[in-house]
Parts: C-alpha cells; structure tokens; sequence
C-alpha cells in the first residue's frame, strides 16, 4: 500500500496540493460521497474529463428536438439513422485516435480507406470477379495495412513529416481510388442488387438483426461486461490493490445495462412509415467490436501501453528499450485499416462506392472528433471512447442540420464553430486550473 | 594496491580508463572504486568527465582503453543492456518518465509484466508498492496516480525506486537534488541512504557539497579527466573537494596531495 501516512503528507505540502487537483478521482476515494466530491475538486481545477463532450451532447439532443419539424430528431427511426451515419465518423476516429496519441496525424485515412472499400466492393461485382464478400473484405482490408505500412515507415524509418506524408497520400490515394473505381466499369460499381453475396456488404450498414436475438445478445454482452467489471474491481480490492469503490463499480454497470438497453429498445421499435422495419443494425456491433478491440490493446496489452509512453515521453520509452519505430508504425497502420472498415461502412451506406465522397471532410470530422472529445493533439492522452463520443456530436450535428434541411455549406460552418467551442472551453478550464502541471491542449 | 578499501574487494572497479571524442581527451588513465554498501559522490567542475565517465559504466559510450572489473572479475560493458544485466541502473538528471503514465506504469515501462499476454497489472501494482514501502516512498497519495501530478522529489524518488526494482546491485543517480526544495532534498538523500542500508553500491554525481558531506561516505574528484583524489568522506573537507575540483590538487595541511590517477585520503 502505497497510501499517504498523514504526517509524512505534511513534509511535501506543493505535493498534496497537487495531488488533490490532479488524482483521477477513483484512486483515491474510499465511498462514493468522496468519489463525488474529488471528482468536482477535479473538474473545478480544469481537468474535466469526457464532461464537455457529454453536455454537448445534451444541448445538441435538447437543441435539435426543440427546433426539428414535428420534433422528429428523439424519434426512433431518426436515432437509428444518426448512430448509422455517426458510426463512420466512430470508426474513422478511433483509427485515428492510435496516431494522434504519437502526436503524429493522418490525414490519408478516408483515401486510404477509400481505396480499400473500392477494392472490396470492386471484387464482388458479378459481371468481373465475383469474390465472395468476405475474400473481398480480406483483400480490401490488406490493401489498407500495406498503405499503412508504407506511410509509416516512410514516417519512422526516414524521420519525414507525418503531416507531409499523409497529405501526399491523401492526393495519391485519392488519384488510386479513382483508378480502381473506374477500371471495370464506365459507372460506379454498385452494392444494389439481388444476389446474397454483394447483399452482405449492403447488410453491413443497412441490415438488421432479429429483435429477440438481438436482446440475446445483448444480454450476453451486458452480462459478460459487467461480470469482469465487477471480479476485476472486487478482486483489486480484497488485495488491497487501487479500486474503485463498490457504488462506483455499481453504478458503472448500471450504465453499461442501461445504454445498452435503450439502444436495442430505441432500435427494436417499427421505424417504418409502411410496414415493418425494426432491429438493430449490424453496424452497431460492427462499431463495438472496434471499440473493445482497440480499447483492449490500448489499454491492456505492452503495444498499448508504449503507444502512451512514446506519446508522453518519446525519450523515457526509447531508454525503456521500447522499439520506438516499430510501435509508430504499427499504429499508422492499425489507422489506415480501421479506415478501411469506415470507409466499407461507407460504401455500404451509401449503396456502392462512389468517386465523390468527401474524403477531406471525414478527415477532418474524424479528427474534430477526437479532440472535440478531449484527446490531446500534442500526445500521450486520450482514449477509444473519445472516438464513439466525438463522432456522436458530429453525427447529431450532421443529422439535425440534414433535418432542418440546411445544406451543407451550414453543417461545415456549425461544425467547425462545434469544434471552436469545445476545445476554447477545454483550453480555458486549463489555463485556468491551478494546478500548474505540463501544458494540455 | 588500493589502501583505504574498507570492506575488501570493491563492487565494481574501473581501472586505467581512457575515453576520447575526436581530438578531445574526456578521460585519462580513471580509476574508480564503488562499495558495495557504501555511497560514492563522484565531484568535478562542469566538462570535467564526470558524466562521461558515468555513461561509460552505464554503457552508452564505449571506453578507449582500461578495464572494468564487476566483483572482482573484469567484464566488458559495451551497451546499456550489458551494465543492466550486470545489475547497474542509472537514474538520469531528467528522470526519463512518462508524465501521462502512472507509477506503476512508468516504474514498469519496457518489462511489462504479462499474464495470457495481456498486461498483468495487478501484479504489478504489487511489486511496485512494495518497492515504495521499502524504500519508505509514502508521500504519494495513490500509485495509480500520473507522474505528471508529483512534486520534484516524489518523482525523483520514483525514478530512483524504478533503477532499485530490477535487483540492481549499482545504481547511479546524477544530480539527484538538483532543482529540489529543502524537504524534497531531504526525501531524496534519506532515500539514497535507505539504498546504501540494503546493501547496494550507490554513486552519487553532485555540484552541491553539503549533499556530498551529509549522505557520502567515499568522495572521487575527477579534474579535466583525471581522477584526482579518492578516499573516504572523513578524509576531505570542503575546501580540499573545492581545491581539487577547480585545480587539480590541494595543499591544505593534513591532507595527502593526488596526483594523476593517484589515490589520496589513506587512513
């Protein structure tokens, strides 16, 4: 046990003061009264954590459902459609997320996904290859890793500017994709269409799974969740290791089983005008699949645990015998292959790849959404949630402006103005906490 | 041959050593003696060749000629992970930490330990405070909190207790006061001597003579790479570690004169 013994505590007074302002609130508190009260401490002294990010959700929900024709953005079928719009915006950000905590960027990833998905979707087009859909995944996907791999060892190995790398890449991938989209066909190649294959990669998007087994699994999912929270946390405690208190973990659980169940609810209700359309979309576990994939290797295994060294300190890591270049460019790479799933997940909404996406704008709308959600530009913070969060506000903006029938011109200006806010209000509550640690964006 | 060894052969000997960059001559025929149990303060003026003598042991640079000797036995140190293996850690003056990580973190960076290939951080957590407990680190207020929010000594202190987790036998701290308030000194040098207590050899480089008289208990002067006096603290004042490290030699009365290389302060 590493505790404070009182008396010795009063020998380094800066130190607890510090300690006060900057000790992420579960490590310290013993009942949930104390978790509260270190937890405003915290956010009173600047450090506010995934806050922000939640109120601008709140305003945007309570904004959009005030002002949106017959209060349409609550309803189900309007739900369903942000989370699937926001879910590229997801994927994209926590691709991203693994370069911005190098304190690198890529600003290639929705070309270099492009150019995966115009693979896929090229491969399974009946009247040329006719790859079954998921050889074509496997090869669209690959084409994303060895893009990766080499704009990032052009990045590590030959030390050039990963800003200047990947703005290349982004005209050349462009150009690539281009190509490819306009080798078999004089149109765009389609995911419209009749046979099963190609309606797979449609499905991504679009389909939807069966209501009782989508509460199935979602049972499964939320019991698994819960019970490594609730073993892992109580087993910390018994042996005396830093954990949260009981309420804490408690209450975390609850909100595991409550979100969840309101999105299967909100999913599960008829969304249709005529007829029957209810479920929840595949896309929904695609994207948590992400998640928990990513959240596991940042945060539980070595490879995580040197991306946030090399982010936070380039210098202890590399003394550490951290191998500085492979880790970076595993992580350009482990960016341009999420990109790849974001970019099928595009294609897949928009029913076939198309030459015009706006691969300038869901870069940006990926990096706005993760530092919209406080991960910093410089390095060494942030997390996966920041993704799913970040790429929520964008999408709720992005949705409601679509409702009030403002065209895009709007949604950049809302935007980009969005994004001011959220990092001026972050920046501020920093420069005004007390603390006086390093300097945070 | 060396007349004031205290408790027989030394941990680890450095006899003869030459080191040069291009022209420049860091180091000239350097002998150095490190005990185990016993704290060393290593003084020079800046540019004298303490920190290249430093990073020879550690094995970032490579000497010339001369030759180390480890318990004993003579042994090449050639790369930092040769001086690890032989259980020498050095705590550089700018701490390499990572401030987003937490104690535990950064006390474990590069040696993870894994269970089923992910981080085994329980584990680790335990090893880590019993690292602090033993060496009395109990002015954090949680190990699980970042670098970033600890005061100069406790992150000292951490670094410090980084070098001892690994079975270390030699740790080597440069300027571990520097930029440290009264108290926090006070934490760092009552934990250099909790290290000489469990037996370890301790190197100390340090400009601040009162640090050097209150933990010390053998003082080695370099001067423009020479080796100019080595002995037990008892043996110098401050003023013969002053004249030696600005001239080369002392004359005050009382107290035998170094020469190259030579020893000096026999019993």
């Amino acid at each position: 046990m590493a505790r404070a013994e009182a008396p010795e505590q009063a020998q380094d007074p800066t130190a607890a003061a510090a300690a006060a302002t900057e000790v992420p609130p579960e490590l310290v508190a013993q009942s949930l009264s104390e978790w509260l009260r270190a937890w405003l401490t915290r956010i009173r002294s600047g450090d506010s954590g995934v806050l922000p990010v939640i109120l601008a959700l709140l305003i945007i929900t309570i904004v959009f459902q005030a002002i949106s024709p017959n209060h349409v953005f609550l309803s189900a079928g309007n739900l369903v459609n942000l989370f699937q719009q926001s879910a590229v915006f997801m994927v994209l950000a926590m691709g991203e997320i693994f370069v911005i905590l190098l304190g690198e960027i890529d600003l290639s990833i929705a070309y270099a996904g492009g150019v995966g998905a115009a693979v896929t979707v090229q491969l399974v087009q009946p009247a040329t290859t006719k790859w079954s859909w998921w050889a074509a995944i496997i090869a669209g996907l690959l084409v994303c890793i060895l893009i990766g791999a080499l704009q990032g060892s052009l990045i590590t190995r030959l030390r050039l500017s990963s800003l200047i790398v990947t703005l290349a890449g982004l005209l050349i991938w462009q150009g690539t994709m281009l190509i490819i989209l306009g080798l078999a066909f004089s149109g765009y190649p389609s995911l419209a269409g009749l046979d099963a294959n190609r309606q797979v990669l449609y499905n991504l998007m679009n389909g939807t799974i069966d209501p009782i087994i989508s509460w199935i699994g979602t049972g499964v999912i939320v019991i698994a969740m819960a019970a490594l929270l609730w073993f892992g946390d109580s087993r910390r405690r018994r042996s005396g290791l830093v954990a949260p208190p009981v309420s804490l973990t408690i209450i975390k659980i609850a909100l595991i089983a409550l979100i969840s169940t309101a999105v299967v609810a909100i999913c599960n209700v008829n969304r249709a005008a005529f007829g029957t359309l209810a479920g929840v979309p595949w896309v929904i576990p695609i994207v948590l699949a992400v998640f928990l994939a990513w959240m596991t290797l940042l945060q539980r295994t070595k490879f995580g645990r040197y991306v946030y060294a090399i982010g936070g300190n380039p210098e202890a890591a590399r003394r550490a015998g951290i191998n500085l270049a492979g880790v970076r460019t595993l992580c350009f790479i482990i960016c341009s292959f999420t990109a790849g799933i974001g970019l099928l997940l595009y294609a897949s909404y928009l029913g076939g790849m198309s030459g015009n996406i706006n691969g300038g704008q869901l870069v940006l709308y990926a990096i706005a959404s993760v530092v919209l959600a406080g991960t910093s530009l410089f390095g060494g913070r942030g997390k996966v949630i920041h993704g799913i969060l970040g790429g929520l506000v964008i999408g709720g903006i992005y949705n409601g402006m679509g409702l009030l029938g403002l065209d895009v011109r709007w949604q950049f200006i809302v935007t980009g103005l969005v994004l001011l806010v959220a990092i001026t209000i972050d920046s501020l509550s920093r420069r005004s906490a007390t603390s006086g640690s390093v300097a945070r964006v | 041959m060396i007349k004031d060894s205290p408790a027989g052969e030394p941990r680890f000997k450095a006899r003869g050593v030459d080191k040069h960059f291009g022209p420049v001559q860091a180091l000239t025929k350097v002998d150095l003696d490190l005990y185990a149990g016993q704290v060393t303060a290593l003084c020079g003026d800046n540019g004298a060749g303490k920190s290249v003598l430093t990073k020879c042991i550690a094995g970032i640079y490579e000497i010339d000629h001369g030759q180390f000797f480890w318990e004993g036995n003579p042994v090449h140190i050639r790369s930092p992970r040769d001086s690890a293996r032989l259980g020498i850690e050095t705590v550089y003056q700018d701490l390499a930490l990572a401030d987003n990580l937490d104690i535990v973190q950064n006390m474990f960076l590069g040696r993870e330990r894994l269970r089923s290939g992910l981080l085994h951080e329980d584990d680790m957590e335990r090893a880590a405070s019993k690292t602090l407990a033993e060496l009395r680190v109990t002015t954090v207020r949680s190990i699980r909190q970042p670098v970033a929010s600890l005061s100069g000594g406790q992150r000292q202190s951490v670094a410090v207790a980084k070098a001892v987790m690994w079975n270390s036998k030699l740790v080597m701290l440069d300027e571990p006061t520097a930029a440290l308030g009264v108290v926090q000194t006070k934490q760092v040098l009552d934990l250099i001597r909790r290290l000489r207590d469990r037996g370890l050899a301790v190197m100390v480089i340090s400009h601040n003579l009162n640090d050097v008289f209150e933990v010390a208990d053998r003082i080695a002067v370099v001067h423009l790479g020479r080796m100019v006096a080595q002995g037990r603290a008892s043996d110098f004042d401050r003023q013969t570690v002053v004249d030696y490290m600005t001239t080369g030699a002392s004359n005050r009365a009382g107290q035998p004169t170094g020469g190259d290389g030579a020893k000096s302060g026999a019993r």
